[in-house]
């Protein structure tokens, strides 16, 4: 290329970990179609063997695809990763070089993870930097030609969304304690610390509900309940996802082996991953319920 | 050199591959991966080229030939867009020779996370299946099909323009593939962070290798923003919510945002690893280093940089406003700066190289310049004024060709030419190589070129028709003497028939192309010649590692680690 580059041999073995040959990747390609195809099946109410003429219904697939494909996903999930534990745990197959291409791997995944939020952000500031666009004249007779639509009764930022910024933010320091703690190889505070922090996720989850149930505005009423909706359940969707991340680490922590003081990269990516979702919080908490109720004309 | 080679020969002997199920369906070495890539790109590659033919067949003559009515062309040519580029280009350019050669060139025994490299290839079956059923299932009121375009804008892809579950299906195909692609790229970025072989700097990596991380970081940060507007179209479809919906406050165009805040970068992610590869087919046969090999690599940086904030030159008629039009042109033109760094050097590579004309470099020299032609008339489309007429004519349709059908495309087969001895172990026949660059170069640019004319003529895209005189009946059709009925048309007020009717012809022959390939492909496989370590006699100064092993290479290369003096 460039320069004139030499190759030649470094007289050892390369440190890489080669995988064995596995069934489960084509099992999940399988487990996702089925899931996309149960979907697709569920939200065009699909009858198998109708005949509308004689008036035979058919068998209603209706959410049975759905649960199937989502069974069928998970189960590859459960299946591949519990390879993935052995072969770190009982085979020590991973060098120390393999731990740095999770790590790679982790923060590319989580890159990727934030790229997704910015779409929805996206939609969010397009419909409320944008409300009043004059050419935009039938957004504006929808939302009055003000964010948040005039008439929406939105959460207070101040309310329950603050006491769930705290638990989120208090969560990140549990997390930290439990990192610590494994640090100086003290398991028994990495376990408690841990089961606190899923504990927080848990309890932050369980606030969103009762949020969701409390909410003045429905899914399918216009622009704010779209945006504010996609966005904070799609992060509600990733605390979830983060919690039983957390959780598994948690069943990992009070068995031997499975974290040292120098081996515990799992959980690390989990604490990555819980930080990152915190951080999206942040977001919506300033700009979707501080930020975007700031005109609200009443409560 | 000599050393990494010889390391090679003595674990032949322990070189055991697996059953055929077990390597096939469940592998996890990346060059059966790669290999499956390859087939999987052909295979579509065929499916979509003959929507192609189906399309330039119809536009042959003025009149309804092979289409039941507009909405069956619109199918038509949403399946050629999505098929040509998810199950193609990105297959055979990143997932087979990424797969292939990236491991290899770094000296690398394999992917950082091979069972996540299965999965990525195999996301992209139930994908096109979705997508290929999705052409028999109800789209708009009365046909079937998502007739949508690649672009799946709505109105028209919403459940009023498309209610029935095609679209969804073709959502969901490119959610899978999204991921496919996605786990794919962080794969790529892992592996050459990570598994360099010692002495490999960034700066001594090859070109191709750039290539494919600059496009891996495309992918990553690019795919997931299309995988949230999908992901909106199909609540907005399935689930009453009103994101592009502007009677319940939503707007179409942030779609038309977020599809080519991806759309954009995603043109570069197919036509990187191309420069990629081109670069070391120029070196090897001119028998000189890349010129300027920094340069080339920045560049490659530079456009994957600038192709995330040049997304609204495809939207200049939406009615944005003329400062972001300004904005958006500016930035656009500054594109042609790398790309200029990167012909330029070509060139200089080949200026005084002692040049061999063999199958790989007609087709390196021919998407320098082809893809070339492409730039120039994408200066022209970045221009919001010159665009504004320009905009959704033939003129546009003939530009993204030359640069992905003659670009991507081209380099497609200068891959497959330069390495199939590689991944094989069999030489294809030079002669049947050269015939197939001559007969697909005049046939694709008889396709094309035309089409510049059309566009200027005012021709728009997506229409199934023009307006001319229809033939008489001895002259309908393709079966015709071609003198005898370019001179008809010429003796009438024809309208857009001339150029049409060339582009037909020229697709007859491109599709002639396509057969001589084929036969290419499985000559060689059974009955190449056997090739050897280093078939292309590649020197020291353009030498990358895939040359220093046996072709095909051993099942696990590099047990004994290479590396860069």
């Amino acid at each position: 290329m460039g320069n004139y580059i030499e190759y030649d041999t470094t007289g050892k073995p390369h440190p890489f970990y080669l995988t064995r040959p596995s069934i489960k990747p084509l099992l999940g390609a399988i487990a996702g179609g089925v899931l996309a195809t149960g979907a697709i099946m569920y939200m065009h109410d699909v009858h198998l063997g109708a005949d509308p003429e004689n008036g035979v219904e058919g068998f209603a697939i209706g959410l049975k695809g759905v649960y199937l494909g989502l069974i069928a996903v998970m189960a590859v999930m459960f299946l591949w990763w519990k390879d993935c534990i052995h072969e770190a745990v009982v085979e020590k197959a991973h060098s120390g070089i393999a731990k740095i291409s999770f790590r790679y791997g982790m923060a590319l995944f989580i890159s990727s993870e934030v790229m997704f939020f910015v779409a929805f952000f996206w939609a969010f500031f397009d419909a409320s930097l944008y409300a009043d666009q004059a050419e935009m004249f039938a957004r504006v007779e929808h939302t009055g030609g003000h964010w948040p639509p005039v008439g929406t009764q939105v959460i207070s930022a101040f309310d329950l969304p603050f006491l769930m910024t705290m638990i989120l933010l208090l969560s990140g320091c549990t997390v930290t304690w439990a990192h610590h703690a494994i640090m100086h190889g003290d398991h028994k505070n990495f376990t408690r610390a841990l089961g606190l922090t899923v504990f927080l996720g848990v309890g932050f989850l369980g606030f969103q509900v009762y949020e969701y149930a409390h909410a003045h505005f429905g899914f399918t009423e216009g622009i704010y309940p779209s945006t504010f909706f996609m966005a904070t359940g799609f992060h509600g969707f990733h605390v979830f996802v983060g919690t039983i991340f957390l959780f598994v680490c948690y069943l990992r922590s009070k068995k031997d082996g499975h974290y040292t003081k120098d081996s515990h990269f799992s959980f690390e990516a989990a604490a990555w991953y819980w930080h990152f979702v915190d951080v999206v919080w942040l977001f919506l908490f300033v700009s979707i319920y501080w930020w975007g109720s700031l005109g609200a004309t009443a409560h | 050199m000599n050393a990494a080679h010889a390391t090679t020969a003595d674990h032949h002997d322990h070189d055991h591959k697996p059953g055929f199920f077990v390597r096939w369906f469940c592998s996890t070495n990346h060059k059966d991966i790669g290999t499956l890539y390859i087939i999987f790109s052909i295979l579509a590659g065929i499916i979509g080229g003959w929507f192609s033919m189906m399309m330039r067949h119809e536009l042959g003559d003025p009149g309804i030939q092979l289409a039941a009515d507009g909405q069956q062309w619109n199918v038509w040519i949403t399946a050629h867009g999505l098929i040509m580029v998810f199950f193609v280009v990105m297959p055979g350019l990143i997932g087979g020779f990424g797969n292939w050669f990236l491991p290899l060139m770094i000296g690398a025994p394999d992917m950082a996370f091979p069972r996540l490299n299965n999965i990525s290839f195999w996301l992209l079956v139930p994908a096109f299946l979705l997508l290929l059923a999705s052409y028999f299932m109800p789209g708009a009121p009365g046909s079937t099909g998502a007739g949508t375009s690649w672009v799946i804008y709505p109105p028209l892809s919403s459940d009023k323009g498309h209610p029935g579950m095609a679209v969804d299906m073709a959502i969901f195909s490119l959610h899978l593939a999204g991921a496919s692609s996605i786990l794919g790229s962080a794969n790529f970025i892992t592996t050459i962070f990570n598994m360099r072989a010692p002495g490999m700097t960034l700066h001594k990596m090859p070109l191709f290798v750039w290539s494919m991380l600059v496009t891996s970081f495309l992918l990553v940060l690019a795919v997931p923003v299309l995988g949230g507007a999908i992901t909106m179209l199909l609540t907005d479809r399935n689930f009453g919510t009103a994101f592009f919906d502007p009677a319940k406050g939503g707007d179409p165009i942030l779609f038309q945002h977020l599809f080519w805040f991806f759309g954009h970068p995603e043109v570069y992610i197919m036509i990187l690893p191309a420069f990629g590869i081109v670069s070391h087919i120029v070196s090897t046969f001119s028998k000189k280093p890349v010129f300027g090999y920094l340069g080339m690599a920045y560049a490659m940086v530079a456009i994957g940089f600038v192709g995330f904030i040049v997304w609204a030159h495809h939207m200049y008629t939406t009615g944005i406003d003329v400062d972001t039009q300004a904005y958006f042109t500016a930035a656009t033109l500054i594109i042609a700066v790398p790309t200029g760094v990167k012909i330029f050097s070509w060139i200089a590579t080949m200026w005084g190289g002692s040049i061999e004309f063999k199958t790989p470099m007609l087709w390196a020299i021919g998407f320098i310049f082809l893809f070339t032609v492409g730039g120039v008339t994408g200066v022209v489309l970045a221009n919001a004024g010159m665009d504004t007429s320009l905009h959704d004519t033939y003129y546009v349709v003939a530009h993204f060709h030359y640069v992905l059908s003659l670009g991507a495309v081209f380099a497609l087969f200068a891959g497959f030419y330069y390495w199939i001895g590689k991944m094989s172990g069999r030489m294809y026949p030079e002669w049947a190589g050269c015939l197939h660059f001559w007969v697909t170069f005049i046939g694709v640019n008889l396709v094309f070129f035309p089409q510049h004319f059309l566009g200027l003529q005012g021709m728009p895209r997506r229409y199934v028709d023009y307006p001319a005189p229809i033939p008489p009946e001895h002259l309908q059709g393709p079966l015709v003497n071609p003198v005898e009925k370019i001179q008809w048309i010429m003796s009438q007020d024809y309208g857009m028939h001339l150029w049409n009717y060339v582009s037909t012809m020229g697709a007859y022959l491109s599709g002639f192309s396509v057969i001589i390939f084929i036969c290419i492909v499985f000559y060689t496989l059974f009955f190449g010649r056997r090739a050897e370590a280093n078939y292309w006699n590649a020197q020291p100064q353009t030498m990358t590692l895939e040359w220093t092993l046996s072709s095909p290479p051993p099942f696990h290369q590099f047990d004994i680690q290479p590396k860069v003096k």
